[in-house]
């Protein structure tokens, strides 16, 4: 069949495309020298190790891990009782909030990141660590805010109401029926903002890029200075946890009926 | 649970938090920048509070506007690259059985949220002369000797493409999984070959997702600030890395805060263009 070969092959083409550049990557990344050959010459894991054993890498591992872990909770906990609110309450003003929260995701990113930079050397905090986990909580809400929309649409009215009816007050609702429903939601809303952060480099930064070196930070101040494998190493570490994050989403929740959601809500 | 009108003022206590927090770091960082793009510059990297146009008067350089122009050049043609060839990939993935799907979209958001600086390193290394796939070509014994294919403009198309591939499958992929299987096999039906009702059944349906994922890469592509500046010269530079450029290294944050007006007005005027065009508009929530 002409029509299924021109499909394999344009499935391959794209793969090949998508996959080359971290093919060499991880190529390099097994060099036994510091050196920037492909196909790599000898093999060891060395550069692997540097990610934990060099102190400023693992420094900015650590820096890294924190930033996303803190940022994406915050961003959860913004997100949680907007979109319980917009579930709970007829308040079309309300949407207001919610496109806030969906408009640094649209924009380019250079924008939220120079507003953020403006905002914090104005009231004189500029370079204060905690203030990358609020700018990046703000940058990346969306997402929690576009999954836990997606939860509640997906919960039965009729099941609350009958809580409701047998006397159970908002608060207990929402405990006890409302929020075992909507923890998958949470779970892959923060998952994404996690991997986001961790992988973000503008707002980091403008906010805090001269006091503290996030990971991107690191690898692109190492960049100008010329090549070190650990670069190397670090991509494809990075790679291979977006891979496993989002392939535990895929697993536990509906990823198609998820990214429906996610392209539609960035209007 | 009814939907009801908040009453009493304990049903806004939700509304609270959030409210504060989208409104201290987004809406007053948002107006401190586009009240600083109208203050004045001092040597040093400071600013005084004065009303000035001057930084927006700086638009009319032609330095300014070679960028500005070459911005949106890069970003038309990383958009139809990409609407080109994810179209008909996204069609042919949409499919698929379900399995390959979601391998597919584990694979590509992988990608998507891949850092900037990531790609753009390792685009450097594919094409860099040391470690490059020029190497590859040399062993297949295409080519005598290895040699680097950046820095140029190829490199900069190539890496902002492969940014911008994942996002535009992902936004073509809610809408190509709704089409309605039945028109197809109308076609099918009445005798047209597959390539046949792609072309005239498909493409025709789709033609408002089409423009509105062209429009949306295009933004996509604007905000790229890093690709320009590892894989390109200072002349392929695009208003993304001018305003970071300004804003740290030439310590100008009110000639950068103009620019990111600019940027935005750009940036909302081709979204809202998006909702006029009507594509898909589906309330979630």
């Amino acid at each position: 069949m002409i029509h299924g070969l021109l499909r394999k092959v344009g499935f391959a083409l794209v793969a090949l495309f998508l996959v080359g550049p971290l093919l060499v990557v991880a190529g390099v990344s097994i060099n036994e020298k510091q050196s920037l050959t492909f196909p790599p010459q000898g093999f060891s894991l060395t550069w692997y190790g540097q990610i934990f054993a060099d102190p400023s890498w693992r420094a900015a591992l650590i820096a890294s891990v924190l930033l996303a872990a803190f940022s994406a909770a915050l961003a959860v906990l913004i997100a949680l009782p907007l979109s319980w609110f917009l579930w709970r309450r007829i308040a079309p003003w309300a949407n207001f909030f919610r496109l806030l929260g969906v408009a640094p995701f649209i924009l380019p990113p250079v924008i939220t990141a120079l507003g953020l930079l403006s905002f914090w050397a104005t009231i004189g905090f500029y370079g204060q660590p905690w203030t990358a986990v609020i700018s990046h909580a703000i940058f990346f809400v969306t997402l929690p805010l576009v999954t836990l929309s997606l939860g509640f649409s997906s919960i039965d009215r009729s099941l609350v109401e009958a809580a409701a009816t047998m006397g159970a007050d908002d608060r207990t609702v929402f405990r006890t029926v409302v929020l075992p429903m909507i923890v998958p939601y949470l779970i892959s809303g923060y998952a994404f903002a996690f991997v986001l952060s961790l992988n973000e480099y503008i707002v980091a930064y403008m906010t805090v890029g001269f006091t503290m070196e996030t990971l991107p930070i690191k690898i692109f101040n190492a960049l100008r200075y010329g090549y070190t494998p650990t670069m190397a190493s670090v991509s494809v570490f990075f790679v291979v946890i977006a891979a496993i994050v989002f392939a535990l989403i895929a697993r536990f929740g509906d990823l198609p009926r998820l990214l429906g959601a996610l392209s539609s809500g960035e209007r | 649970m009814k939907r009801e009108p908040p009453r009493k003022l304990t049903d806004y206590a939700p509304l609270i938090f959030p409210a504060i927090m989208l409104i201290v770091f987004f809406v007053i960082p948002f107006s401190t920048m586009i009240t600083v793009s109208f203050f004045r510059r001092q040597q040093g990297g400071f600013y005084t509070p004065e009303f000035v146009v001057d930084n927006y008067a700086r638009f009319l350089s032609p330095f300014f506007g070679g960028v500005l122009g070459f911005s949106l050049i890069l970003a038309v043609l990383v958009a139809l690259i990409c609407v080109g060839v994810a179209f008909p990939f996204t069609y042919a993935l949409t499919r698929t059985r379900q399995r390959v799907q979601v391998i597919w979209l584990i694979a590509l958001l992988s990608i998507l949220s891949l850092s900037e600086v990531i790609i753009g390193f390792a685009w450097s290394t594919l094409l860099s002369r040391t470690a490059g796939i020029t190497n590859i070509l040399v062993i297949a014994g295409l080519m005598s000797e290895p040699q680097a294919l950046l820095p140029g403009f190829g490199a900069v198309l190539t890496g902002m493409v492969y940014q911008a591939l994942p996002y535009t499958v992902l936004v073509l992929y809610p809408s190509l999984i709704r089409l309605d299987p039945s028109l197809l096999e109308a076609a099918r039906t009445l005798g047209a070959s597959p390539v046949r009702g792609f072309f005239n059944i498909v493409i025709p349906v789709q033609r408002n997702t089409i423009v509105a994922t062209f429009i949306l890469v295009f933004v996509f592509a604007l905000g790229s600030y890093l690709l320009p500046q590892i894989l390109g010269r200072p002349q392929h530079w695009t208003l993304s890395v001018l305003i970071t450029d300004q804003a740290i290294y030439q310590s100008n944050m009110p000639f950068a805060a103009a620019m990111a007006v600019f940027l935005v007005l750009i940036s909302l005027a081709l979204v809202g263009l998006t909702v006029l065009v009507g594509g898909r508009r589906e309330a979630i929530g």
